[in-house]
């Protein structure tokens, strides 16, 4: 008899879900994090950032409302990277052994994973939202239903990096390099902060031709067009297009028979 | 049909060659996989449970190649691993929930299933006590209930006695000598403590990844003259007596 896959999305879920409320201390730096850089830079750098009218804004913004976007992006990607820090955690706890044994699909319990890593993120994006209500930044009410399933692919296309990236990390203090080398070029090489055509303008070519290719920046867009209830569809397709790319080659590399994950002693 | 067969498997890790050429076939029964430390034990189990898969050779468990039909494999399993894998923030019931839903049980069986194995290993009093306050022998418990919670036809035990004390080694051991007997189980449990292997059905002589005989306990003993199983294991591995450090008595 077929073993069936819902309970065990299910119960992937619940103890992410169970795990995170157990460290309530998560939740907060999650929103300090870009709460420091919603108050504290954007402040600072009101005036010197100034935003020309671009689409998605048919006026003048006010910095504070430009870097909304990229912070939402900022805790998707920091949760994406949590979530690879929690497959490691396990493997050395030797809890992900247990989750490789169930007779489940292994495609099937990395999703089940990233699905459970996602519905955090996407949860923390919306207390973020809550927090720039708090803050007073100026976001249309519909935005919030609108930037929803952006946000969840944003998230689905982080998590399954996060993944991907937690095939290669055999030990914890690895992590480190992980913010070195991914998620602070990711997020500073991206639009997050500055629009592309600033990049282009002070000339930093190079700089401007990552953030382009940059799946973190195409995220970022797909959602800042999304809270003002339009379909960035270059931007979805890329992220669309990194998610499945980054979910594969995760899958091939905790595959037993192929994978990264073979080379090493430990699963 | 065997329960489990193994068939010319072999496994390196780089230019370590960790299990060279391993073949034996297991019932019913309790088998004890008898090997010092690097022998080549957890490897076998990586392979078994398809975390690795090995470089040549094939597993079937029950007529389920674990290479083609893992999940399949692997539903009729029971493992229980040399680390400890249990999430200890969460409690005892839902550990074994968690693992029940991994499974695609349902929610009923679990509930009916973490009752009885709960109250065969005496924990029913800890089951919603988290993981982290129990004690060593009693987490090992725990993963053995979880491991039980499917009722597998195959249970694989990875030195799972390390760092109990005698009383619980003791227990635990009991407990799956019953259970192979009460429910026609087949246990592979591997060891480096020879007074773990003596009451076994048979033992699988694992040594430098080679599987250097598999036997009952009397037989092996009458086959190499030894005085006893931890001569004999002498005698098959060639090495001497200062080998005792790793294979230990207790």
């Amino acid at each position: 008899m077929a073993t069936r896959h819902w309970p065990a999305l299910v119960a992937i879920c619940q103890r992410e879900t169970i795990k995170f409320w157990h460290q309530r201390g998560r939740l907060l730096s999650a929103l300090v994090r870009p709460a420091l850089w919603l108050v504290v830079f954007a402040a600072g750098f009101q005036n010197i950032f100034g935003v020309s009218i671009i689409p998605p804004y048919e006026t003048y913004i006010e910095y504070q409302v430009y870097v909304v976007p990229g912070l939402l992006g900022m805790v998707l990607l920091f949760n994406g990277m949590q979530s690879s820090l929690a497959m490691v955690y396990d493997r050395e706890m030797g809890l992900m052994r247990l989750l490789l044994t169930a007779p489940q699909p292994r495609w099937f319990l990395l999703f089940s994973k990233l699905v459970a890593g996602t519905l955090l993120s996407v949860l923390q994006a919306y207390a973020f939202l809550v927090l720039c209500l708090v803050f007073r930044v100026d976001i249309p009410w519909f935005g919030w239903i609108t930037a929803f399933p952006t946000l969840v692919l944003a998230g689905l296309m982080l998590g399954a990096l996060g993944l991907l990236l937690s095939v290669s990390i055999r030990q914890l203090e690895n992590f480190a390099g992980t913010m070195n080398f991914v998620i602070f070029p990711m997020f500073f090489i991206s639009t997050a902060l500055y629009p592309l055509w600033k990049l282009k303008e002070s000339g930093a070519m190079w700089v401007y031709y990552l953030a382009s290719f940059n799946p973190f920046t195409h995220a970022v867009e797909m959602i800042r067009f999304a809270l003002y209830g339009q379909l960035n569809l270059l931007s979805s397709l890329v992220v669309l297009g990194a998610l499945g790319i980054f979910f594969l080659l995760a899958v091939w590399g905790y595959d037993p028979q192929r994978g990264l994950i073979q080379r090493t002693r430990q699963a | 049909m065997a329960t489990l067969s193994v068939q010319s498997v072999s496994k390196s890790y780089g230019s370590v060659q960790a299990l060279q050429q391993v073949s034996f076939e297991l019932d019913s029964g309790f088998y004890a996989l008898l090997g010092p430390n690097g022998a080549g034990k957890s490897t076998l189990f990586q392979l078994l449970t398809g975390l690795f898969a090995p470089d040549q050779g094939e597993i079937v468990l029950n007529g389920l190649a674990i290479k083609k039909d893992l999940p399949a494999a692997l539903a009729q399993m029971g493992v229980v691993f040399q680390q400890t894998a249990l999430d200890l923030d969460l409690s005892v019931q839902t550990n074994l929930d968690f693992h029940g839903k991994l499974h695609g049980m349902h929610k009923a069986v679990i509930k009916t299933r973490s009752q009885v194995v709960l109250a065969q290993l005496e924990l029913s009093e800890v089951a919603s006590t988290p993981c982290r306050a129990l004690s060593g022998g009693n987490r090992r418990k725990v993963e053995l209930a979880r491991a039980l919670m499917t009722e597998p036809k195959l249970l694989l035990m990875d030195e799972a006695t390390v760092g109990l004390d005698p009383a619980s080694r003791a227990t635990l051991l009991a407990y799956v000598h019953q259970l192979c007997d009460q429910q026609n189980l087949c246990v592979l449990w591997a060891t480096h403590l020879i007074d773990e292997a003596e009451a076994a059905k048979q033992v699988l002589v694992l040594h430098k990844g080679k599987l250097l005989a598999q036997d009952s306990p009397a037989q092996l003993i009458a086959q190499t003259n030894a005085a006893s199983l931890l001569d004999a294991f002498f005698k098959l591995s060639g090495e001497t007596r200062g080998m005792e450090a790793k294979v230990a008595r207790l």
